[in-house]
């Protein structure tokens, strides 16, 4: 019906209706409102006080406006390995996810069409965790690797691992973390659109003598690359912000602390608050760089 | 920006391009412009101001209320989840109590309510109790109240000790609530010979499996205690930043694995850590909760003793109440009563004596009712000026990120 109406004023280019409905308007007005109030402030509020300067009585936690753009050349200099450490954190754990995810997706997506109820169980298998807090999964967790658990103790029994090595506190525990806790993420997105996968044209493929690598490398992944981008994406943003995982109160020691980290000591200890403000704009920004390339690179945009 | 090329097909191609009508055009970028000034509005209702907040007046003769935020597990509660001390309060004075485990970190806490300090509001609580230092930062920026110590008589029960103390002379603006020392514990199963000092825990057996404690004051004053200095005295950065060298050090190479608050217990119960900087009434609630499996010691170069210190809001309107409240925690017998459930350290004399009457196993525990030996082996850290403590603090996480 709305195409109908839409199609007769194709003839006239630009004479499309722009007449724009009061009701929409009001719709859409808690929308804007919500999203004024609740990201565009704190946004706003964030930018401001990334340039604030020290103040009042030079105390702990005086800051007042102004334009220090020096606050951001020191976080950068003070923590510019932290930095480098999330996004190399991030990247190995999306990188595990999509290894890990795209196996398991496609079994549940594609070879389990015929058997609905073990698509269905399989898909509860995945989503189950979240049924559990987040903190208290990476807690046990932490229990589960600790030194004298069931786990390390046997690895030093059987001599796969040095008598001496241990688990958490080191980046192995955090990139083990980060993977687990984000696989999800990756798994769901894959599954989506692995599910929707027209199996004619492997059939085509094959007819064409394509060798199944090659079916798989020139149709199964171009087809999937939707369900690739996002599920990447939804993992590769909140890894590279997490603090759970490389906190030292978790799975994290002192030399695996990520921008996460060094944000929330900054603001809750040090009360620095320009220096964690100016930290969270650069984690935003580089994130919105890398992820635009990656969109581009991946010739995804539309579905964005 | 170059536009790409339409879709061959007619319809979606129409569709685009109305999309791209509405994206960008004087006015919707006008509009964009007005909301951002109004986000900006709304961002500069943040304080950022430097004058001291003037008191809130009294109420607490009309209403009879104190709204008292404090940590977990630091009164006595019985089986029903009631508060002993607090309801027998209540049927004598006649003052409601509204007690709440707010307080899970003195910065956290502190990040939540010092915009409404910084402003003279009234935070939800009328009694907070905080640990020296962050109570010496309250002070500090008048976010306090001034006691009227005549409404609390029974402060001459205060230990001697504590009457004066550098972040508040002449403990005008806090009470001590319940303190505690920090010193060094051991797993006695897995070191069978013990520890004594700070340097032991340095040892290469060690190696991989000692924690500290992430709170500066505590973790510094015990390494620079070991170090031969006196905490409460006269230093300055040269002793700081050679302690701050060690624990780097310790740190670097592996000795340390981690760096916890709270959650250090942990370590302890699953022996990641088998010896630690630590706080005493943990220690005796943990071999309470895992058997006998800890021992723990001031060691004799030093340890250090903090309290947590009751304080009345700026923006409270109950302060006669709170001190009613506070008056009432000093007759030694309640006193008593609340140690015997939280085994930190009463600031209340003749707490002991009532104590023996209730438990003297417990009156005997030296890491509740410690003798004067064991107190004087404990310092407490000096007060630091506001520059001070943001550069030993910084210091110190600086430590903490790694890099």
């Amino acid at each position: 019906m709305a195409f109908a109406a839409f199609s007769a004023g194709t003839t006239g280019t630009e004479a499309a209706p722009r007449r724009k409905s009061p009701i929409a308007l009001l719709l859409l007005l808690p929308g804007i409102l919500y999203l004024v109030l609740f990201f565009l402030a704190p946004l706003v509020s964030l930018l401001l006080t990334s340039f604030q300067a020290p103040s009042g009585f030079g105390d702990v936690g005086q800051y007042s406006y102004a334009f220090r753009w020096e606050n951001y050349v020191e976080v950068i200099t003070a923590y510019w390995p932290h930095i480098m450490r999330s996004f190399g954190y991030a990247l190995i754990a999306t990188v595990l996810a999509l290894v890990f995810s795209y196996p398991l997706a496609y079994f549940i997506g594609v070879k389990a069409r015929a058997w609905p109820l073990l698509q269905s169980l399989m898909l509860v298998l995945v989503i189950a965790p979240f049924f559990i807090s987040f903190l208290l999964r990476t807690l046990a967790w932490k229990q589960l690797l600790s030194d004298e658990s069931f786990v390390i103790t046997s690895l030093k029994a059987l001599s796969l691992i040095a008598p001496d090595a241990y688990f958490t506190g080191t980046p192995v525990a955090v990139i083990f973390g980060l993977t687990y806790n984000f696989i999800p993420f990756m798994t769901l997105p894959l599954y989506t659109t692995l599910e929707r996968l027209d199996l004619r044209y492997l059939e085509a493929g094959s007819d064409l003598y394509a060798r199944p690598f090659d079916v798989f490398r020139k149709i199964t992944i171009p087809l999937s690359m939707p369900g690739i981008v996002a599920g990447t994406l939804l993992t590769f943003i909140p890894a590279a912000g997490d603090y759970i995982n490389a906190s030292r109160d978790f799975l994290g020691g002192p030399d695996t602390q990520m921008i996460g980290n060094v944000i929330e000591a900054n603001f809750l200890v040090l009360q620095n608050y320009p220096a964690a403000a100016a930290l969270s704009i650069i984690l935003m920004s580089v994130i919105l760089v890398i992820v635009s390339i990656y969109v581009k690179r991946s010739g995804t945009e539309e579905l964005l | 920006m170059k536009p790409r090329p339409l879709p061959a097909d007619p319809m979606i191609a129409q569709l685009v391009r109305q999309a791209r009508a509405t994206q960008m055009g004087r006015r919707t970028l006008l509009a964009g412009a007005g909301g951002g000034a109004a986000a900006l509005a709304l961002a500069a209702c943040s304080t950022g101001g430097a004058t001291k907040p003037t008191a809130a007046p009294d109420e607490s003769d009309t209403s009879k209320l104190v709204r008292w935020d404090n940590w977990a597990l630091y009164i006595d509660v019985d089986d029903a989840g009631n508060y002993p001390t607090l309801d027998a309060f209540t049927a004598e004075t006649g003052i409601k109590v509204e007690y709440t485990e707010a307080v899970d970190d003195n910065n956290t806490y502190y990040g939540k309510v010092k915009d409404q300090l910084a402003l003279g509001k009234d935070i939800g609580a009328d009694a907070v109790c905080l640990t020296d230092w962050m109570v010496g930062r309250w002070i500090r920026f008048g976010y306090t109240q001034e006691l009227d110590l005549a409404n609390i008589p029974n402060l001459k029960n205060l230990i001697p000790s504590l009457k004066d103390v550098g972040f508040d002379p002449g403990r005008k603006m806090s009470v001590p609530w319940q303190g505690g020392f920090a010193g060094i514990c051991w797993n006695k199963e897995k070191l069978p010979n013990g520890l004594a000092s700070v340097e032991d825990l340095w040892g290469p057996d060690l190696k991989g499996r000692v924690g500290v404690l992430s709170e500066m004051r505590d973790t510094m004053g015990l390494i620079m205690s070991d170090m031969g200095v006196d905490i409460a005295g006269d230093w300055g950065d040269d002793e700081y930043f050679a302690a701050i060298d060690v624990l780097e050090k310790q740190v670097a190479d592996g000795q340390v694995r981690n760096i916890k608050g709270n959650s250090y217990k942990e370590d302890l119960i699953n022996e990641d850590t088998l010896a630690a900087i630590v706080w005493s009434g943990d220690i005796v609630q943990l071999n309470a909760e895992n058997g006998d499996k800890w021992d723990f010691v001031v060691p004799d170069k030093g340890g250090t003793l903090w309290n947590d210190n009751f304080l009345v809001p700026i923006g409270s309107t109950h302060k006669r109440n709170v001190e009613t409240l506070i008056d009432y925690y000093y007759d030694p017998a309640v006193a008593a009563e609340v140690a015997a459930y939280v085994n930190y350290i009463t600031p209340v004399v003749g707490a002991k004596e009532a104590a023996m009457a209730i438990d003297p196993e417990l009156a005997n525990n030296q890491l509740i009712f410690p003798d004067d030996a064991t107190l004087a082996k404990a310092r407490v850290f000096r007060t630091l000026t506001g520059a001070e403590e943001q550069k030993y603090d910084a210091a110190f996480q600086g430590i903490l990120l790694g890099s």
